[in-house]
Formats: C-alpha cells, sequence, structure tokens
C-alpha cells in the first residue's frame, strides 16, 4: 500500500482511521519523533503564546537574539488599552554570556527597563541556552523585585525540557504567582473570568458582550487584553470558565485548589457550541435571569444567522473538510460546525490533543474518517488526497501546503485577523470558507 | 502606536529591544534550500526548526520544509547523537532527499555536540549525502549562519582534480530568488558559464502548475557543487556576508576568489559587470549598456521629487549598504543607516561611502536595534524608511512612508519574486521609492496643489 513507504513505521500508533465501533486507541501527549517534519513547536513557544497578550507586562526573552525576533508581534491579540507587548525585548546573549553566564546581562535589562520605563509587572522567560548553562533566572529576579519594588515572574521555559503543553503549564504557574499576590478581596457574587482566550480579532470583547448581555460581569480576562490589574483581581469571580481547555486547564485546577474558584470548560466556535457554553455559564452560576437572557439572545441570534446558514448550505453542501489545529477543543467545536453548514470531516488531527479529546473526536466523526496526532506535512499530503478533501483548516505551516496542493484553506491560526467566535465569528467562518473553497482560481489548478 | 518609545535616548548596553536581525540558524536553513533536493536539518529543540519554517514562510509565502532532531531534556544531558542518527535514517526512509544538510543550534552548541564526528560514524548510501556546519545563534546574525552553510557545504563536497573548467563560481549573498534569476539573466547575456550557490530560484519561487512536489526543480546540483572546486574563480557578492565560504574555496580547492559588494545601483552593479568582463574577456554587450542607459535617464527624469530627501534604512548589512549606494547615487540623504548584526567593517564602508558622496550629518551604526532608530528618528525626522516589515510601526507611529526592502517582509507579497539587483533591479527600487514619495505628496496636498502631470 502507498502509504507504508510514505509513514514512518514509529508513527503508526499516532494514525488512527475511525472504524465501526467506538474506541479509539490513538498514541498522543508524547514528545514528538526525530526526523519527522513535525508541526510542533517548543515550550518557549508555548509559555509566550499564553503570557504575550497581557498588554502592559514587559515581556523579555533571555537568550540569544533567534526566540525573541521570531515571536515579535506575530499575533492577532488585540488590545483596548497599552501595547507594550508588541515590541519585543531580549537580553541577546552573545558568545561572551554563554561561556561566562548571563546572569549580569539579565540584570543589567532588567535596571535598564525599570529606569526607564515603569512596567507594572515584567515577565522573564528562560531559554534552551539559559537552561544549559545554569542561570539562576529565578535569583535575579527576585533581586530585581526587591530593588525596583515591581513584579518581576520567572517562566521557566527552555525549549528542550519537554513539549509545547510544558510550555503552557509553565505559564499558568507564572500567572498563578501573579494572581495569588493579590491582597484578599470580596468575592464578586455572578462574575466569571475568562480562561483561554486571546482576543485574536477581538473574540474576547465579543464573548464578554454577550455575558453582559446576561449579566454577568468578568472579572479578569486571562489573557486576551488583559493587564495586571486585572490580573491582580482574579481572584475575586465566582466562576472561571475555560475556553482553551489544552493551555489553561491547569491555572483552572491550581485556583479550584487554591482558591475555590470552580470551572468548566466552554468552546464559543459554532452555533451549537456557543449557544451550549452561554446556557451552562448561566446554570453553573445559578443564575436564573441570565439563563432566560441567554435564550433570548441564542434565539435572536439564531434567526439571524438562518439565511446564513441556508446560504452556506447551498455553496459548500457536500465539500470535506480537513482540520489540523493545535489543541484539541477547536478541532471538537470544528467538527461541529462543519456539519452544522452540511460539510463532513474526512481528516481530523491537532499538534497537542490529549486523550479525552481524541475520545470525543472520534465519537463525532463518521467511519472512515482519519485521526492524526502530532502530524508531518507528508502525511497530512497523503490523507488530504486520499480522502480528497476540498478545504484544511490550520494555522500558518499548513496554508502553503494546502494551497499546492490545490485545496483551499481557512486561517484559524493565531494572526487572524477575522473573528471566528460567536454568533459574529459564524458568519465570518462561512463566508471565508466559501470564498476560499469556491475562489475561481481552482479552475486554473485542478 | 509605540507610544511609549520615549524621545529621549537612554544608552543601552544588555536589553535588545525589537531588533533589526535574527539567529543563525534560518540563514543556514534558507542558504539549505538553495540546493537541489536538500532537507535542512535543524539539529536542537523543535522549537527552533518550527520558527525557522515559519519565518521563511511568511517572508516566500511558499512552504519551507526542514526537519528536526527534536531535543528533549535526556538529548541535552546525554548528548543530542542518537537523536541525530534516528532523524538521518527517518528522513533518508520517508522523504529521500539527495543531501542532509545539518545545522546546529545554541543548544547542540553548548552543550558541545561533536556533530561531524556523529556523521562520520553513520552508515550513508552510495550516492547520498549529509553534510553539517555550526551555527550558534549568540554568535552574529542570520547572514552568518548563511554564510557557515555555503562553507559546509563546499567543505564536504566541492573537490580539485586539477583539470580547471571554465565556469566561473557564484555566490550570490543573501538575497531573494528574485535576485539570483537577475544574476543569472546578466550571466547569460555576458555569456558566462557558471555555477551558482545557493540557487533558490526555482525552489522559494516555485510557480503554481497544479501538483505539489516536496523537491522543486531549482537549486544548486550537487555535482555542481563538487564542480566548484576546479572554478578558474569565485565571485562573492556581499563582502559582508560571503567571505568565509569564498575562504573556505580557496583553503581546499585553491581556487581564488574576489569579494564584491551587492550588485545594487550604477556603480556596485558597473563593478559586477566589469569583473564578468575581465573574467571572460568579453565585452559588456549592448543590452546591459542600455539597461544601465535607461536607469540614468530615469534618475534623470524623477530627480526633483527624491533630490535631497532623507531616508532611514536598516536591515542586513551587505543589503543597507546596497541600498544606501543607491539612495547616495540618486542624491538623497541616508541620514540613519542600521543593521542589527553586528561587526564594525559595515559601519567603516558606510562612512567612506558618505565620505565619496560629501554627504555630512549622517550616521550609520551595527548591533543597533529599530527601538533606537525609532528614538532617532523622533528627534530627528526623515522623509523615508526603507526596509523590512518590522519598520512598519515607526512608520505609522510617525507618518512617514515605507518601502519593503529586504528581510523579512511579513506582509506583502510579489517581493521576492523580483530583483533589487542589477541594473533593472535598481529601477524596480527607485520605482518603489518614487511612488512612495510622490503618493505621500499627492496626499498631503492642498486641493488646488494636486496635480495631474508629476
Amino acid at each position: 500500500m502507498k502509504a507504508q513507504g510514505l509513514l514512518l513505521e514509529e508513527r503508526k500508533g499516532f494514525i488512527h482511521h475511525k472504524g465501526r465501533c467506538g474506541s479509539v486507541s490513538i498514541r498522543c501527549d508524547t514528545d514528538s519523533l526525530s526526523g519527522a517534519v513535525s508541526q510542533r513547536a517548543c515550550v518557549y513557544c508555548g509559555a509566550r503564546v499564553v503570557l504575550n497578550p497581557i498588554t502592559d507586562a514587559f515581556h523579555i526573552v533571555h537568550g540569544p537574539i533567534g526566540c525573541a525576533s521570531y515571536t515579535w508581534d506575530i499575533r492577532g491579540s488585540l488590545s483596548s488599552g497599552a501595547e507594550w507587548y508588541r515590541n519585543s525585548l531580549s537580553t541577546d546573549l552573545s558568545e561572551q554570556d554563554v561561556i561566562f553566564g548571563g546572569e549580569r546581562k539579565l540584570w543589567e535589562a532588567l535596571s535598564e527597563v525599570a529606569r526607564v520605563h515603569s512596567p507594572k509587572v515584567i515577565f522573564v522567560y528562560a531559554t534552551c541556552i539559559v537552561g544549559v548553562i545554569g542561570d539562576d533566572v529565578r535569583a535575579v529576579c527576585k533581586k530585581a523585585e526587591e530593588k525596583f519594588g515591581i513584579h518581576v515572574i520567572p517562566v521557566m521555559a527552555p525549549g528542550f525540557s519537554g513539549h509545547k503543553p510544558v510550555g503552557y503549564r509553565m505559564a499558568c504557574n507564572a500567572l498563578m504567582e501573579l494572581i495569588s499576590r493579590a491582597p484578599g478581596a470580596t468575592k464578586r457574587h455572578g462574575s466569571v473570568n475568562i480562561l483561554g482566550d486571546f482576543n485574536l480579532a477581538g473574540e474576547i470583547w465579543i464573548i464578554r458582550s454577550y455575558l453582559e448581555e446576561m449579566g454577568i460581569e468578568v472579572t479578569a480576562k486571562i489573557t486576551g487584553d488583559s493587564s495586571c490589574d486585572e490580573l491582580m483581581h482574579a481572584g475575586e469571580a465566582e466562576l472561571n470558565i475555560v475556553q482553551c481547555a489544552g493551555s489553561m486547564t491547569y491555572l483552572a485546577k491550581r485556583m479550584e485548589e487554591t482558591m475555590g474558584i470552580p470551572y468548566i470548560k466552554v468552546s464559543f466556535f459554532g452555533i451549537e457550541d456557543t449557544s451550549q457554553s452561554l446556557l451552562h455559564i448561566a446554570q453553573a452560576l445559578g443564575d436564573r435571569k441570565a439563563e432566560k437572557k441567554a435564550c433570548e439572545l441564542i434565539a435572536r441570534e439564531t434567526r439571524a444567522l438562518k439565511p446564513v446558514l441556508r446560504r452556506g448550505r447551498e455553496l459548500l453542501r457536500g465539500k470535506k473538510a480537513a482540520i489540523y489545529v493545535g489543541g484539541g477543543f477547536k478541532a471538537i467545536s470544528l467538527i461541529k460546525q462543519f456539519r452544522e453548514i452540511g460539510m463532513e470531516t474526512v481528516v481530523v488531527g491537532t499538534q497537542t490533543g490529549k486523550k479525552e479529546d481524541y475520545d470525543l473526536i472520534n465519537s463525532l466523526v463518521r467511519e472512515g474518517t482519519v485521526v492524526l496526532d502530532d502530524a508531518n506535512p507528508a502525511e497530512l499530503e497523503y490523507f488530504i488526497r486520499e480522502k480528497q478533501a476540498d478545504v484544511l483548516v490550520g494555522g500558518v505551516k499548513e496554508r502553503p501546503l494546502a494551497y499546492k496542493l490545490g485545496v483551499a484553506f481557512l486561517d484559524h491560526n493565531h494572526e487572524r485577523r477575522h473573528p471566528l467566535a460567536g454568533f459574529v465569528g459564524v458568519r465570518n467562518f462561512v463566508k471565508e470558507l466559501s470564498l476560499s473553497v469556491n475562489s475561481p482560481v481552482w479552475q486554473y489548478v485542478r | 502606536m509605540l507610544d511609549l518609545t520615549p524621545k529621549e535616548i537612554v544608552e543601552r548596553t544588555a536589553l535588545r529591544i525589537n531588533p533589526a536581525k535574527t539567529c543563525q540558524p534560518v540563514g543556514a536553513m534558507y542558504a539549505a534550500l538553495g540546493v537541489h533536493r536538500c532537507m535542512p536539518h535543524s539539529h536542537g529543540s523543535q522549537g527552533c526548526c518550527s520558527y525557522h519554517r515559519t519565518f521563511l514562510t511568511r517572508h516566500f509565502k511558499e512552504p519551507a520544509i526542514a526537519s528536526s532532531s527534536s531535543f528533549t531534556e535526556g538529548s541535552s544531558v546525554f548528548g543530542g547523537g542518537s537523536n541525530l542518527k534516528t532523524a538521518i535514517k527517518n528522513i533518508f526512509d520517508i522523504y529521500k532527499p539527495d543531501i542532509i544538510a545539518v545545522h546546529t543550534t545554541c543548544l547542540s552548541e553548548t552543550i558541545g555536540d561533536d556533530v561531524g564526528a556523529f556523521i562520520q560514524d553513520m552508515d550513508i548510501e552510495e550516492g547520498k549525502y549529509v553534510v553539517h556546519c555550526h551555527t550558534p545563534s549568540y554568535v552574529g546574525s542570520h547572514i552568518t549562519g548563511y554564510g557557515n552553510m555555503i562553507a559546509g557545504f563546499i567543505r564536504y563536497l566541492s573537490r580539485s582534480t586539477g583539470h580547471k573548467h571554465n565556469r566561473l563560481n557564484i555566490i550570490p549573498g543573501f538575497v531573494n530568488p528574485g535576485d539570483m534569476r537577475e544574476l543569472k539573466r546578466i550571466l547569460d547575456l555576458m555569456e558566462i558559464p557558471f555555477i551558482m550557490l545557493p540557487d533558490t530560484s526555482g525552489v522559494l519561487d516555485a510557480p503554481m502548475l497544479g501538483s505539489y512536489t516536496m523537491y522543486p526543480p531549482g537549486g544548486t546540483r550537487i555535482n555542481d557543487i563538487i564542480a566548484m572546486g576546479d572554478s578558474p574563480l569565485t565571485l562573492a557578492l556581499g563582502e559582508l556576508t560571503c567571505e568565509v565560504p569564498a575562504n573556505e574555496l580557496k583553503r581546499k580547492c585553491g581556487v581564488d576568489y574576489k569579494l564584491l559588494p551587492l550588485p545594487m545601483g550604477i556603480g556596485a552593479t558597473d563593478r559586477f559587470i566589469m569583473a564578468l568582463s575581465e573574467f571572460s574577456g568579453h565585452e559588456v554587450p549592448y543590452a546591459l549598456e542600455e539597461e544601465r542607459g535607461q536607469l540614468i535617464d530615469i534618475l534623470l527624469d524623477s530627480h526633483p521629487y527624491f533630490h535631497g530627501k532623507s531616508v532611514a534604512i536598516y536591515g542586513d548589512p551587505d543589503t543597507v549598504l546596497g541600498i544606501t549606494a543607491l539612495v547616495l547615487e540618486m542624491g538623497m540623504i541616508p541620514k540613519f543607516v542600521i543593521t542589527g548584526t553586528p561587526g564594525e567593517a559595515f559601519t567603516g564602508k558606510a562612512q567612506e561611502m558618505f565620505d565619496t558622496f560629501g554627504v555630512t550629518g549622517c550616521t550609520a551604526k551595527a548591533f543597533s536595534d529599530l527601538f533606537e532608530l525609532h528614538q532617532w528618528i523622533k528627534n530627528d525626522r526623515v522623509d523615508l524608511l526603507i526596509g523590512g516589515s518590522y519598520g512598519k510601526q515607526i512608520a505609522k507611529a510617525e507618518d512617514i512612508p515605507l518601502v519593503r526592502a529586504g528581510f523579512p517582509i511579513l506582509d506583502r507579497y510579489v517581493h521576492s519574486y523580483m530583483p533589487l539587483l542589477g541594473y533593472r533591479g535598481a529601477m524596480r527600487l527607485v520605482e518603489m521609492i518614487l511612488n512612495a514619495l510622490m503618493d505621500r505628496r499627492d496626499r498631503d496636498c492642498a486641493d488646488e496643489d494636486l496635480e495631474l502631470v508629476m
């Protein structure tokens, strides 16, 4: 079989074809195979994507210039206030620093920042080299805090110390450290924190507007459009709602343990998930009024979307989708979203999905769908061709692959500028999909 | 935008803000993609490979394929030898390249992996190759990595058999595929057979023909890299980028080399073409004379719109020097000229140019960054910015037009398919500069001053 030549023996366990009956035993959540062209990034990347949207924080990358320059303003997370997070700060380690240690340079860098600007909080990211040469980043940060009287929080995320989800955890630890420094305050009844949305294209503002309509206050947004002050109030909320479960469940669990704040998982992609999430939030807060308002909101928005969906089905019915995204929750929501417009998902994979994600994915897809974990371009190419997908949903490294295969593409990655969350997002989703799938350029290629 | 950039300039020695460079490995990856059927391999954490591929993809709007050794905590302690061995085996099995080009990252360098020894111990099939180079990210910048990778190819493959052929070696500097195509066109017009290493034209500007190939038809052939050892001469374009590989070829195979600035603008392109003419003994064909004349004609016709305007130029050292040369030839003032790459030779060469053209009050600085540039501009405004996409924040904050030339350009299309080198490349850059300045004039003038004929 052709696949045999293309797929590495060691990768077999990571690929699963859905059979007639339910269960899936797919290998996932482990290190990538050396030599396979994985689409994953590293621990530092995981930490960076979680913390970077904090708008008035200074993010200093302690390491050689690369780590900082590659992550300079490459995301679409929007701010309603400060824009400091859109700069790129680094200690730009040189050979001397690597040999003799980088602590002195880090100290000077922190002094320079504290002297000229007055940041509320500084995050210091340790990178691969720092992990190896043994800089005591924690000690330098502590000293800086004492001397300058600002929060200086280390993020211990050298790239090799695991894979991307480890970075999420390190970032959550850093967030927890900041949040727990707040003086104790009274709980705000009926308020929530939004965890795991990074305000790409203003999506967190959309979610907040729905909650406000329901009469629910948002205490802290973690971390889209957040600020140091806002994060410090996070301990006062009554409930945590977790969208990106992959990155934030760990933080939610810690907040539950130490601050007694319960959490629920939500998703705002697609009509089904958005509606269910809004109701779930109201129910979890025990707020009957909010639940009623939610029903009205949902009914109104769903009615308004009926023509959009109808048109979408006309343009897209029967087309097949391939999904390759970072985490599990998004893939699950996307499968449902595609179903809403009459499209079937034939290939679905994630970079960092967990076992429970794959169980749920498996229960949602039809027989014959291919499920992948940590796929490489060769596998994606093979299965997209075999299953004759018409569109691929993914991120920056998947786009050129799709276009070269003559397959349409929907950008669901962190640079996107059109919101895809909430009911507004459904409109954009259908529009972008049909624009790409039905573009006249494909007739010159196929 | 960028409201927090203070006008008051404070000396910084430890903190880098908004860099104008990036690290070595991505340069090595770009060079490796310029060899036919080559898989670049990043020996380090996965993040490195991912970021470098992403960076290249965003600039060229093309897939950039490379593999990684995927270091874990274990490999960082015990060494990455086994990761590399597994990786090489897997890559040959699945992706079937003809050659794998390994470059290191700061991690593998610091733990002291002896990549050369690992490769020597491997069982590599006849007709397949594995080469390596050292690219620690805390030395130099991405253009250092570019030079190191080319030197790596030469060190492993080039051979001198004693029988010289007549093909000229060209090492093209850190330029786009569009530039490499332009160099090849000029060489063809001069009727000079050549070997170009690396050659990313046909790889990172490959056409859409309906099917996807992992190894596009472009790229330098391995046989040609081997044959470079028998060339009579190497022309290395880009004095601050290409000396290392040119020198390697001289050391290994005794091939003499000439180091030239990137052929940007009239003077540098003249020097390049005269060097070609000297090598081949041919006269310069009318076609090239015509292009030169066209460029000069254009400059004469349009000079009222750019003469005396001030520019800030930032980016890679050789590209910045090239643009500075053209800008001076046009009669503009390169008030601030910076690169993020360290090395005082850059400042020296820039100063020489200022002196030759008799301009004063201009500043050149190496190892600088865009935050510093922004602060300078806040204190002493310029009329135009020329550089990569990251300058757009300064452009927006200070309302200065930006012409995109160099690396990286992440927010525009077509640029990598088009040249900045040669007379035609200069015409293109002049067109972009004129459009930027003249659009600004149209935008800002009063209604009664809006002119139809300019």
